[in-house]
């Protein structure tokens, strides 16, 4: 079973939930940049291992099926059309051999998610099937994916078993709040400094990818420089270089750096952020890791 | 301290030291052997370790108290072996492009330079920047090297340079400004190796100078899968 990539669109690549246990061998995680709607569209093929999936960018790819599957869409609303008719997302879509779904420009958000009964099956790099394309591993030939690529599917799902599956449709707004547990290197900035970051707007600056998104705004005002002796970054991590303009790291993000941390977007808000598109507005609110720590127990509850 | 709300940041101190890295492995090990439950992934570096933890199977209070337990006890970990990885680098020849300019700016020859660079057991303080990228301790302070005013569009992996204090090898191609002398034909990362990655941090690498023929033969041993990196295990004893 497999896909043909017919036009690849801006960026498209393999993701699944990331490269786990390498970062202290420098081996970046890489996956998918919005994690609940990677889960959704594996829920809505009836996949339950986080199989690797098709992440688009802005702008969606093409691609032609030589076998029938079931797919679905989630994130981003890129207006999909299956043999050129429009189709929703959020729910199983049943392909037949020979359809072909294309993908336009993101109305609202910013990437899409591209679920297949039964995954893509490419080669696991180190335990995952992420594409990591500064490293050049994983996904389709470590890259992203290119016109003429044929991508090779797993067996899964049959549509008759999950077609009543929905998932709850998000819109994505162009100002969006983010809760921010402060640290670890919030004594690097001035009282000024974390005013300033948690009183002002900032705009997601069109140099943002999946390695961080550059903000402008407001210089943020450090005590003395922000360098620090090289340490971890956690996903979300903000940091804050000599320019004073917050980079929030994500997904593709370098696995240690040398710029103080004034804090980590709380890992809830990060699906939020990642479909935020250059041009759009993020204001940042502090909470504290026992606040976050109990979401994740009442949502464990419920 | 919090590093967000799935991982934690254990500092050690905000510099670079044999003693305080030596802190950040020793509680790693620790950690390692003990499973706490709930850890995902450990990533030691100079100073700190970071924790990244699952919050559904633990919380950043319990680990806490699970650290500091440990903490107490880590002055009286002493690990006696260390671990040596000697790796052949064929210095000179053509991997060494900046030599000449060693030469000049230390005013030592180049058999100095070589035998100073390679007479040092070097510490992997941690691993970062790119896959199987070493940041090494101990260069003599009579080798160091501004880096490259303007860095090198392409160095190929395996090359041998010095970037002010540090010395290190380039696991992949990548643009750099270090100063390069030299080459090995050993692959830092290789993502088919069953252990992609060749070394870990608080392990020591001795770089053994080798002859360019050795380089060719060891690398056609290397493709053929019939060559192992030799490693010595020797006592602390400081032989610095």
């Amino acid at each position: 079973m497999s896909v043909k990539v017919i036009m690849p669109g801006v960026l498209t690549t393999v993701q699944d939930a990331g490269r786990f246990g390498y970062q202290k061998s420098g081996i970046r995680t890489a996956g998918v940049m919005d994690m609940e709607s990677f889960e959704k569209a594996n829920y809505l093929v009836g996949n339950e291992h986080g199989e690797a999936v098709l992440e688009a960018t802005l702008y969606g790819c093409t691609m032609e099926f030589t076998e029938d599957t079931v797919i679905a869409l989630t994130g981003a609303d890129m207006e999909p059309k299956v043999n050129q008719m429009p189709v929703s997302m959020n729910r199983p879509i049943a392909i037949k051999t020979g359809d072909s779904l294309s993908l336009g420009m993101a109305k609202e958000g910013c990437r899409t998610y591209i679920a297949f009964a039964g995954g893509i099956d490419v080669p696991t790099v180190m335990g995952s099937r992420s594409t990591d394309i500064k490293c050049r591993i994983g996904g389709y030939q470590g890259r992203a994916l290119s016109a003429g690529d044929e991508i090779k599917l797993g067996a899964g799902k049959s549509y008759e078993e999950v077609k009543d599956r929905r998932a709850q449709a998000v819109s994505y707004p162009a100002l969006i709040s983010l809760r921010v547990i402060p640290g670890p290197q919030e004594e690097y900035f001035t009282e000024q400094g974390k005013k300033t970051f948690y009183c002002e707007t900032y705009t997601i600056s069109d140099q943002s990818d999946r390695m961080g998104y550059r903000l402008e705004g407001a210089a943020v005002e450090s005590i003395n420089g922000t360098d620090i002796v090289s340490d971890g970054i956690p996903l979300g991590a903000i940091q804050v270089p000599a320019s004073g303009k917050p980079i929030i790291l994500l997904a593709d993000r370098q696995t240690t750096g040398g710029y103080a941390k004034i804090g980590t977007v709380c890992s809830f808000d990060i699906p939020k952020l990642v479909q935020a598109k250059p041009g759009d507005q993020v204001r940042f609110t502090p909470i504290s890791a026992e606040e976050v720590q109990k979401m994740y127990e009442y949502q464990q509850k419920t | 301290m919090p590093a967000g709300d799935r991982a934690m940041v254990v500092e050690f101190g905000n510099e670079i030291s044999e003693a305080i890295n030596n802190q950040v492995h020793a509680l790693e090990a620790r950690l390692t052997e003990s499973r706490t439950m709930g850890i995902v992934e450990l990533v030691p570096t100079f100073r700190s370790l970071m924790v990244y933890y699952d919050p559904y199977k633990t919380s950043f209070h319990e680990l806490e108290k699970t650290i500091q337990a440990f903490g107490n006890i880590l002055g009286n970990s002493k690990d006696a072996k260390k671990r040596i990885l000697k790796i052949p680098c064929c210095y000179g020849a053509r991997f060494g492009l900046d030599l000449k300019d060693m030469e000049e700016h230390t005013g030592l020859s180049r058999d100095e330079i070589i035998q100073i660079h390679s007479s040092v057991d070097y510490k992997i303080y941690m691993m970062g920047f790119l896959p199987g990228f070493v940041y090494l301790g101990g260069l003599d302070k009579r080798i160091e090297m501004p880096r490259l005013k303007t860095p090198r569009v392409k160095i190929l992996p395996g090359a041998v340079g010095i970037g002010g204090s540090q010395t290190g090898v380039y696991p992949v191609a990548s643009p750099g400004g270090w100063r390069l002398m030299g080459g090995t034909p050993v692959d830092f990362y290789d993502p088919d190796r069953e252990e992609p990655i060749l070394c870990k941090a608080g392990e020591y690498i001795r770089f053994v100078p080798i002859t360019i023929d050795d380089y060719y033969d060891i690398r056609h041993m290397i493709v053929k899968g019939t060559y192992q990196v030799e490693t010595v295990e020797e006592g602390d004893e400081g032989c610095q």
